[in-house]
């Protein structure tokens, strides 16, 4: 055996054993005793969970129950809001993202959002993607934007729809089109985590199922994080699921147990349809 | 009460009120617009029925003798020399040069020398001398002018003057008037097209002839870049750190309230304001473009903040969140994406503040800018600089020319509203047009 085979082994080894920590040490996003406050309102009591790291976590629960809210929390959206106050501990990889140190500006380029409604800038197609690539400086010249922007619509789902009109308006996109964009736009600052905030409540059945697909692709190489309205949404994309009620987290594990054996009665009430 | 069951093809007592109420309220609605309406095409009317005439003006067209006699007697072309010879020494020139036409013509009158002098406007005598004064080569031969004639005479074709009115008028005469139209069957006195209007300085009470808008419009041409200068980018900056940055707290609700206030506050109080500091305890020039360009700006800065925060209102939040969740920092996001979208507004906000400017008047009254002014502003001077020197702007001439006694200020007056009037349309007009070109649907 040469030098050459020697190290090629052990490059191999080191990527099992790092695919191998990877599976004990899966959590990516570590939460403990969130509380949030809107005013005198206690949005989120007590709130804590462990995020996997390559999985889609969904959070389901009826309207008002601080899902959105508990979301927001997890890129610091809800410092744009002057009367929320969060108070708790939220790590992502092992670093507390509250912690005084923290630009929200890089959380953000780490964590990426998807809103509820597709929100493409009224600019060109291509503008949207290279929006965040331009800020954060992640292309040296035109032929690696280029690159970066191809990439990221084609991880999209979008860029054979779009391919030919790059520099048509973002706004005069179908829904999901517009939806996928902003998918698109979201992974092009390339993020580690990728939230997103009821993505398919604006869109018809088949733009859905698109997005859909596409979450379950994201899986691979993202943390994804999903609010839904939809429980049967909740079942078909995600392996872990988070029920919150009335700013409490009711319940927190294994998609398919909650749907088929809920622990607590509040869960079953919900998913069977009786409160919510 | 009837049990009989309701028919869909009768109406009811209900129905049918409801009905009348809506008719009548439609009726008041199309009335209040045909009162509008109306008034307004009666001012328009009358505005234009009377100011049009200032665009055209009566000439006297003769040849006048230049001798080196009486204008250069030394001969030497020098001219601080030339200087001595007043306009008065110039007036008997054109009386002589306007006799010889007469002749000429073959026309006869019984008037006097003297009076047939008074047909040339007093202004003329100073058109010669500048030109004469411009071109000291003339002297010695003669020259064709274009003279302006006196307001009376040019009144009578226009009529304004009439034979029964010169007869009571110490200014004129039934018979200078039938020499005038002797004169024009002669085509030595014509109507024109009159640019002077346009861009000549203001003349005195005498010479209602002679008055033009020029260092009018040249005056709040350079209050409007003064107020432009200042008040769109201390307004633009303002609102923008109050919409998107400022805490909302109680200073940031009591500067709020504020400027809604000083929006509503009588401009004749910035009036006050800029003379108390920008003449009085600044010292600045008074009755000079930059401190009537301050005070303007000073009353503009609300209108402009107001439009300004509305617009950046308008831009829907979704658009924040998108950037802000790419990980755009809060200025980024807002120089990169609401601005732009708040831009039509912004702009449109800022034309109609300037065109509310442009014919403010009672704050200028207050700064001296209701001065006489004879001259044009030198475009650059050393200790004034260039908006340092007394102007006056379009509207306080307008207040001005309405005071003056001699009827041809009535025509100038209305000429000079219809002027402003037309900036106003332009500067709307482009507001729309901005609007229309920049507005973004999402």
């Amino acid at each position: 055996m040469n030098m050459r085979d020697t190290a090629q082994t052990n490059d191999e080894i080191s990527i099992e054993t790092g695919a191998e920590m990877h599976m004990d040490e899966t959590s990516k996003i570590s939460a403990k005793d969130v509380q949030v406050h809107y005013g005198d309102n206690h949005a989120i009591k007590d709130v804590s969970v462990e995020i996997a790291d390559k999985a889609v976590t969904a959070f389901i629960g009826p309207s008002g129950c601080g899902k959105s809210t508990f979301l927001r929390c997890l890129n610091r959206m809800n410092d744009t809001i002057d009367i929320c106050r969060v108070a708790g501990e939220i790590k992502i990889d092992d670093e507390d993202i509250y912690d005084k140190r923290v630009d929200p500006v890089q959380l953000r380029a780490k964590v990426g959002m998807v809103f509820q409604k597709p929100n493409p800038f009224p600019k060109s197609i291509y503008d949207n993607v290279a929006y965040g690539p331009r800020i954060h400086g992640l292309a040296n010249n035109k032929a690696e934007l280029d690159g970066i922007v191809e990439r990221a619509l084609r991880r999209g789902a979008i860029w054979e729809e779009v391919k030919d009109r790059l520099d048509a308006s973002g706004t005069g996109l179908s829904g999901g089109q517009q939806q996928r964009l902003c998918i698109a736009r979201a992974i092009a600052t390339e993020p580690q985590v990728l939230l997103m905030d009821e993505p398919c409540s604006a869109l018809d059945p088949i733009a859905t199922a698109q997005v859909e697909e596409l979450i379950d692709e994201l899986r691979k190489s993202y943390c994804v994080v999903i609010v839904t309205h939809s429980m049967q949404q909740a079942a078909r994309v995600s392996q872990q699921t988070a029920f919150f009620h009335l700013g409490n987290l009711v319940e927190f594990g294994e998609t398919d147990k909650i749907f088929t054996n809920p622990e607590d009665p509040r869960t079953e009430s919900y998913i069977s349809g009786r409160i919510g | 009460m009837s049990d009989a069951p309701k028919s869909l093809l009768a109406v009811d007592v209900r129905t049918k009120k409801r009905n009348a109420a809506e008719a009548r309220f439609k009726a008041y609605g199309l009335g209040a617009i045909i009162v509008a309406v109306l008034a307004l095409a009666i001012l328009i009317t009358s505005v234009f029925g009377t100011g049009l005439s200032a665009f055209r003006q009566t000439f006297i067209t003769i040849e006048v003798p230049l001798p080196e006699a009486k204008l250069d007697k030394s001969g030497v072309r020098d001219l601080s020399v030339m200087k001595k010879v007043t306009t008065i020494g110039y007036k008997p020139l054109l009386r002589n040069g306007l006799l010889a036409a007469i002749d000429e013509a073959g026309i006869t009158t019984d008037l006097s020398k003297k009076d047939i002098a008074k047909l040339i406007s007093k202004e003329a005598p100073a058109t010669v001398r500048n030109f004469v004064l411009a071109n000291p080569d003339a002297i010695g031969g003669s020259m064709v002018f274009d003279l302006l004639a006196n307001g009376r005479i040019d009144g009578f074709f226009k009529d304004r003057v009439t034979m029964e009115s010169a007869a009571l008028d110490d200014n004129t005469s039934p018979e200078a008037l039938k020499l005038a139209r002797d004169l024009k069957e002669a085509g030595i006195i014509q109507t024109k097209l009159n640019w002077g209007f346009l861009f000549a300085p203001d003349a005195s009470d005498q010479r209602p002839e002679a008055a033009g808008l020029g260092v009018a419009i040249l005056g709040s041409l350079y209050m409007m870049i003064v107020v432009l200068v200042l008040a769109l980018p201390i307004g633009v900056a303002a609102s923008v750190y109050l919409e998107e940055f400022a805490p909302r707290n109680r200073l940031t609700d009591i500067i709020e309230v504020n400027i809604s206030n000083l929006a509503a506050v009588p401009s004749i109080v910035y009036g006050i304001l800029g003379l108390a500091i920008f003449i009085n305890f600044m010292e600045f020039n008074q009755s000079s473009p930059l401190v009537g360009g301050l005070v303007l700006a000073l009353m503009t800065l609300p209108t402009i903040i107001i439009s300004t925060r509305a617009s950046l209102k308008s831009v829907p939040p979704s658009i924040r969140d998108a950037a802000l969740g790419i990980g755009a920092s809060k200025m980024q996001s807002v120089f990169h994406h609401v601005l732009p979208l708040a831009a039509p507004g912004i702009l449109t906000g800022t034309i109609i503040g300037l065109a509310q400017a442009l014919g403010e008047t009672a704050p200028l009254l207050l700064i001296g800018m209701v001065a006489f002014v004879r001259e044009y502003p030198a475009a650059y001077t050393p200790d004034a600089g260039l908006f340092g020197e007394a102007s006056t702007a379009l509207p306080v001439q307008i207040f001005n020319w309405t005071q003056r006694a001699d009827p041809g200020f009535v025509e100038r007056a209305s000429g000079a509203i219809i002027v402003l009037l037309v900036f106003l349309l332009v500067m709307n007009t482009i507001a729309i047009i901005l609007r229309r070109k920049f507005e973004r649907r999402w």
